[in-house]
This record gives structure tokens, C-alpha cells and sequence, in this order.
């Protein structure tokens, strides 16, 4: 049951790398790049299930803080290009 | 019995993930593709944590996951807001087949964005 | 004051962290290393918590927010299953623009709370926030008048949120 779950959501992950490599702006790579890692959280939920140690979901905590912090980072990136224009 | 309700949740985040991934798939412009997908992605995690913490009870695993759910629902709409707004002043054109955009017409407070 | 609320935050969220409560009885040792280090995140930042510490220890003010948590848990629901029916829709049905809406609210946390809130209303994301006036993207769009679109998109978590900031 949850292999096929971790499948599943592994095509969706590829839906998101595959806006990120054809999205025509900055902007659109930036939501995708969050979108994934949101859903990374979900990988890290899931490894916690099906081995039953309690690390992954450590990781996958600091990961969503850093990815916060990330795309905080990226969207200041964003504005400071719109003054110089 | 409880893990089988896990499950249940589990099989309805990964489905809401998968929606929103077809979204940003589907979706025609920047705008929409934020919010539809960010909201379904973040109901879909915020399930699968929920049946994380209904499968493995109060436990190491079930107190780090809760944690979890409630880091992800403050963070993603900060990040949908923030993203938004710069992409906004970045210049991102809105679908041509958009309605209204007071933003525009109130010229005033872009003016101050940019002062600022 | 600050600093003994920011110390309390920080040791509950220590205590989710490690979660000490073992089957072979209570960790110790990490409850003791949680409070010598919220003390000294106490401290040291908590001078940039918040302003008005005395509202922390006001018990109404959990009741509503306890009240708030289910109306935003069932908006982010609606929301959900909004856009699933919209981005599985054939045609599409979405007629994007952006409004501009109006609060009462006059604290700053109590803005920022909103607009994060409205980020989770049914086909709402807030673009940019000037004084008391929000300009929202929806996906959807109902209303384009100012006073309509308060009263649909704000009124429901204003009314609340205002029990809780102000």
C-alpha cells in the first residue's frame, strides 16, 4: 500500500520538475521549486511510516524550515530585479 | 483499525497532491497556478502528516509530525503571499483574459512600493 | 514579561521536539537542557518579540482563537476542493482579476494574520497590503465592488481575528 503511495506522489514530484525546467519566467520556476518542497515533507512522513524511525521526519521538519527561508530569499530576489527596471 | 483510517488519509493527501501537481500543469498563468496549486499541495501534506499522527499515536514519531503540520500551515500561505508580491513588482503579465486589475488603476500605491 | 513568554513558547516547542515521555519513563535530561536553553533564548530575543506581552496570558482570547482555527480549517477545505473541481473541470471554469478590499483591523500582527488567512480563503491570494487596504488576486471572481467583496472575503475572519489582536 504505501510503496504504491510513494509512487504515485514520485510522478507527481516529476509534474513539478517538469514546470521547473519549461516555465517561462523566474517567477514560475520559484512556485515550483516550493511546491516540491512542500511535497518532500510528504516523502519525509512517509519513510517515517514504512521504517518506523523517527529521523526522517527531523529532516524533513528542518527541511520545510530551510525551504521556507529559501523562498523568502528567492522572492526578495525577485523584487530587488523589479527596481532596476 | 487505526491504521487502516492512516491509510484512508494518507490515500486522500496523496490524491490532493496529485491534483495540484496537474495544476500547475494545466493552469494558464502565473497567479491561478499559485494559488491552486499551493492550497491543494498543502491540504495534501497537512493529510498525510494528519494520518502519520493517526497511525503512530503519542509517540517520538506523532509529536514530530504535528510539529510538522503546523509548520507547514503557517508556512505556506507566507510563502504564497510572498511570492505574489514579487512577482508582482517583477513585472509578471496577468492572463490576458483577465477581468479587472485595481492594482493598476490605483497607480498611487505602486509608486509607493517602489519608493520604498 | 517579553521574555518569559517568548522562554514558555520556546520550551513547548522543545518538548514537541524531542517528546521525552518514553516508555521507560521521562527523559530528564533533555527536559533540563530545554529550560537553561529557552531561558537563554528568552533572554536574548526577547526584545524583538512583541509589544504587549499581557495579552498572552488572557484566557478569552485562546477561546477565540480555538473558534478560529475551526472557521480557517473549514475555509482551507472549501478552498480545496474548490480548486480541485476547477483544475479538473474540461474548460476550465476561472475568471482571474484583482480587487481591492478594506479592514478594520489596526494592529500589525493582526493584518499580517489576515492576510495569511486570506491566502487560504476559497480562490483568494493577497498580492499586496497599503495601510488598511488589501489587494486580493481571486481566481474566481464573484464581486469586483469594494464593499461586496469585504463583506464576502474578509468579514468571516475579520470579526474573529479582531476578538483575538485588538
Amino acid at each position: 500500500m504505501i510503496n504504491l503511495l510513494i509512487v504515485i506522489l514520485t510522478c507527481c514530484s516529476f509534474l513539478c520538475l517538469f514546470r521547473i525546467a519549461r516555465g517561462p519566467s523566474a517567477s514560475d520556476r520559484a512556485v515550483a521549486i516550493d511546491i516540491l518542497g512542500i511535497m518532500i515533507v510528504a516523502f519525509g512522513a512517509f519513510m517515517s511510516i514504512k521504517t518506523g524511525k523517527e529521523f526522517y521526519l527531523t529532516t524533513a521538519l528542518v527541511w520545510a524550515l530551510l525551504n521556507f527561508i529559501g523562498v523568502l530569499a528567492l522572492a526578495k530576489f525577485l523584487e530587488g530585479k523589479g527596481f532596476d527596471d | 483499525m487505526r491504521e487502516t483510517i492512516g491509510y484512508l488519509f494518507m490515500f486522500i493527501g496523496v490524491v490532493f497532491d496529485a491534483i495540484g501537481c496537474i495544476g500547475l500543469i494545466r493552469l494558464p498563468d502565473l497567479y491561478n497556478r499559485l494559488q491552486a496549486s499551493l492550497k491543494c499541495v498543502a491540504m495534501g501534506t497537512s493529510f498525510i502528516l494528519l494520518g502519520t499522527m493517526i497511525i503512530a499515536g503519542f509517540s517520538p514519531v506523532g509529536a514530530k509530525a504535528f510539529l510538522c503540520l503546523l509548520f507547514v500551515l503557517i508556512i505556506s500561505p507566507t510563502t504564497e503571499h510572498a511570492l505574489a508580491r514579487a512577482s508582482y513588482i517583477a513585472g509578471v503579465k496577468m492572463w490576458e483574459k483577465s477581468t479587472v486589475d485595481r492594482l493598476k488603476e490605483d497607480n498611487v500605491a505602486r509608486e509607493r512600493i517602489r519608493v520604498e | 514579561m517579553k521574555r518569559l513568554v517568548l522562554a514558555l513558547l520556546s520550551f513547548i516547542v522543545w518538548i514537541l521536539l524531542i517528546w521525552p515521555f518514553t516508555a521507560y519513563g521521562i527523559d530528564w535530561q533533555g527536559i533540563i537542557i530545554g529550560i537553561f536553553s529557552s531561558i537563554i533564548v528568552g533572554i536574548l530575543f526577547g526584545d524583538a518579540f512583541t509589544d504587549s506581552p499581557h495579552r498572552f496570558f488572557e484566557i478569552r482570547r485562546y477561546l477565540w482563537l480555538i473558534y478560529f482555527i475551526f472557521v480557517f480549517v473549514w475555509s482551507f477545505l472549501e478552498a480545496s476542493f474548490d480548486f480541485a473541481y476547477r483544475v479538473l473541470h474540461p474548460s476550465l471554469p476561472i475568471k482571474p482579476g484583482i480587487i481591492k478590499v478594506k479592514t478594520k483591523l489596526k494592529k500589525r500582527a493582526g493584518i499580517a494574520m489576515l492576510a495569511n488567512s486570506i491566502g487560504f480563503a476559497p480562490g483568494a491570494v493577497t498580492v499586496e497590503v497599503v495601510g488598511d487596504t488589501l489587494y486580493i488576486h481571486m481566481a474566481c471572481l464573484k464581486y469586483q465592488d469594494t464593499d461586496e467583496a469585504t463583506a464576502y472575503v474578509v468579514r468571516r475572519f475579520e470579526r474573529i481575528l479582531e476578538r483575538i489582536f485588538e
